[in-house]
């Protein structure tokens, strides 16, 4: 099975996070850069399903020259090879020119199952696999905590809000995955010393034959018009327990008029 | 009045969802709302037009309810392109994001995920890396494409009376790819759904057990809230994921959320810190938790917590 996974890097969410006061794109320069969290699980996905039924996995990044370095991360657990979407052009594009590209990057890679993170952690916009699949005219499966790969139909468990859905599609197809649905392996230090060799091919917007025009902050779909950082809450008031502490949460909530 | 499309969000137990409400209050502010209903639209139409909805679409059907979204996608565009409505708005939950990318690909138009406010010019307020941000933007291609989070206006009734146009829908093979075979509840009870509810109780890694989570039920209950978990409180198997909060789960901002036994990390904190009110319990007096919340109990949440639900129960 040909599988691509789809790998982002973002600024680590656990840092402090901006936008660029210049021109409102997400500050990379003085965050820690790191692979997307849920991207993580769908890498394991695909190496367990290329595990199970044979095949190649390839990561597709879309990314500055710097996540070449989060390229490398994902293909020491195991990936075969990666294709780098690079392109001083793309910078500031939005959701709906980033389908456009990674549709056309995996019109090139011609995959039977396409995995992905559900989402991630900087945007959190979450469209990407239905995007993608609207543009391909395949499946979606998206928000798998449970992925079945028998042959060429997919089986995936979906969490809903309301408890979860089983959804069921041919090959090829794109699976979006939350973090239920395992636990990444660590890379081995025989798979970091790996990845050092293994082929990334590096693709621009005219390899990839988009006009110029359609991709980056010119060709974006929405604009940010300001950014501004939530002023951050205070604390209030810290009680210690001396027997009545549920009495007096109590009392405030009823202030607030709770109860 | 230009019409404002409005994607219904609905469940069969809870019928109208509340952000369906909110989007419909906020649909009035910017032309004349119309209501998208996928199903059974004659169920939900008493409720649409106590908001404001001045036309309902229904569009039913296996063909439009046994696959994952594709279909909804292309009847909203199929909508957009015969009523040309002034805004599409939907809500900032999974199905409604999906709909949106679906449709912003098939009309070549921008969309706002996230969004909290819009102005009449269709500027839109939009938190950002989990509400430590706060951006204002704009779609700029095309028509606004708006996906309301859960929570950001207050409903307020206006009643109108619509008429209900039932569409006929033809849905291409592309949008019947994957098909939705079973469909399985899992919520407990009646609480209110999560994203939803304006009071949530949350329990974390200090709850200790599955078991004890009947504790933070009990306090949700008395409080009319739901019930949310932490992370570690999740990986730890003491409460299903779907009630996750954080930032690899849901994000809430009700009016009052209670965090027991959570140390609050900035995993969490990112699902939550939009809240208008928090208080906490936790027995660690430097747990970051303190530093968001308007009241903090230092303490163990097993003797605090019992006493609380004792407390209010005296109150009624």
């Amino acid at each position: 099975m040909n599988i691509v996974v789809l790998v982002k890097q973002v600024p680590d969410s656990g840092g402090e996070r901006a936008l660029s006061e210049s021109d409102f794109t997400v500050e990379r320069g003085s965050a820690s850069n790191v692979i997307n969290e849920m991207d993580e699980y769908a890498i394991e996905e695909a190496l367990k399903v290329k595990e199970a039924h044979g095949g190649e996995v390839t990561v597709l990044t879309m990314g500055p020259a710097g996540a070449a370095e989060s390229i490398r991360k994902a293909l020491s657990m195991g990936p075969d090879k990666a294709v780098h979407v690079t392109d001083d052009g793309l910078h500031g594009s939005c959701a709906v020119a980033t389908s456009k590209v990674l549709a056309a990057a995996l019109g090139t890679l011609n995959p039977d199952l396409v995995l992905c993170g559900a989402e991630s952690t900087d945007g959190r916009v979450q469209v990407m696999p239905h995007m993608l699949a609207e543009r391909l005219g395949i499946a979606a499966l998206t928000g798998a905590r449970k992925l079945t790969v028998d042959g060429g139909q997919l089986t995936v468990e979906r969490q809903t809000d309301e408890g979860y859905e089983v959804v069921t599609a041919a090959t090829p197809a794109v699976v979006s995955v939350w973090d239920t649905i395992n636990e990444p392996r660590y890379p081995s230090f025989k798979g970091i010393m790996a990845a050092k060799k293994k082929p990334v091919q590096a693709l621009s917007v005219a390899d990839l034959g988009i006009p110029a025009g359609e991709v980056g902050l010119a060709g974006a779909t929405s604009a940010v018009l300001e950014f501004a950082k939530r002023p951050p809450r205070s604390a209030g008031r810290k009680v210690v327990d001396e027997g009545d502490g549920g009495a007096q949460l109590v009392a405030f909530l009823a202030t607030e008029k709770f109860v | 009045m230009a019409e404002v499309l409005v994607v219904v969000e609905a469940s069969q137990a809870a019928g109208v969802k509340k952000v369906t409400l909110e989007i419909l209050t906020l649909a009035r502010t910017l032309g004349s709302p119309s209501a998208v209903v996928f199903g059974d639209a004659a169920a939900l139409t008493d409720r649409l037009a106590e908001y404001g909805a001045e036309k309902v679409y229904a569009a039913s059907g296996e063909d439009v309810e046994d696959y994952l979204v594709a279909p909804k996608a292309t009847v909203v565009a199929e909508l957009v392109r015969s009523v040309r409505p002034a805004a599409v708005l939907l809500a900032s939950t999974q199905e409604g994001k999906e709909i949106a990318g679906r449709l912003a690909v098939k009309l070549d138009n921008g969309l706002l995920t996230d969004v909290v406010g819009v102005e009449a010019d269709g500027t839109a307020t939009q938190a950002v890396f989990a509400g430590s941000g706060i951006v204002k933007s704009r779609v700029t291609r095309g028509l606004p494409i708006v996906a309301i989070r859960p929570n950001s206006i207050t409903p307020e009734p206006a009643p109108a009376s619509p008429s209900v146009e039932q569409l006929t829908v033809s849905v291409p093979d592309t949008d019947k790819l994957t098909r939705v075979v079973e469909r399985v509840a899992e919520t407990k009870g009646a609480r209110p759904e999560l994203t939803e509810a304006s009071i949530v109780v949350s329990g974390g890694r200090g709850v200790g057990n599955a078991d004890n989570f009947k504790l933070v039920e009990e306090l949700a209950d008395l409080l009319g809230g739901a019930v949310g978990a932490s992370r570690a409180a999740v990986d730890a198997g003491f409460y299903p994921h779907q009630f996750q909060v954080g930032q690899t789960g849901k994000t809430v901002s009700p009016q009052l959320y209670v965090a027991l036994g959570i140390s609050g990390a900035i995993q969490h904190r990112a699902g939550m810190q939009t809240s208008k009110t928090i208080v906490a319990v936790n027995k660690d007096a430097e747990a970051p938790i303190f530093e968001l919340a308007d009241f903090g109990v230092v303490g163990d949440l097993f003797k605090v917590v019992p006493q609380a639900a004792e407390e209010i129960r005296q109150r009624r």
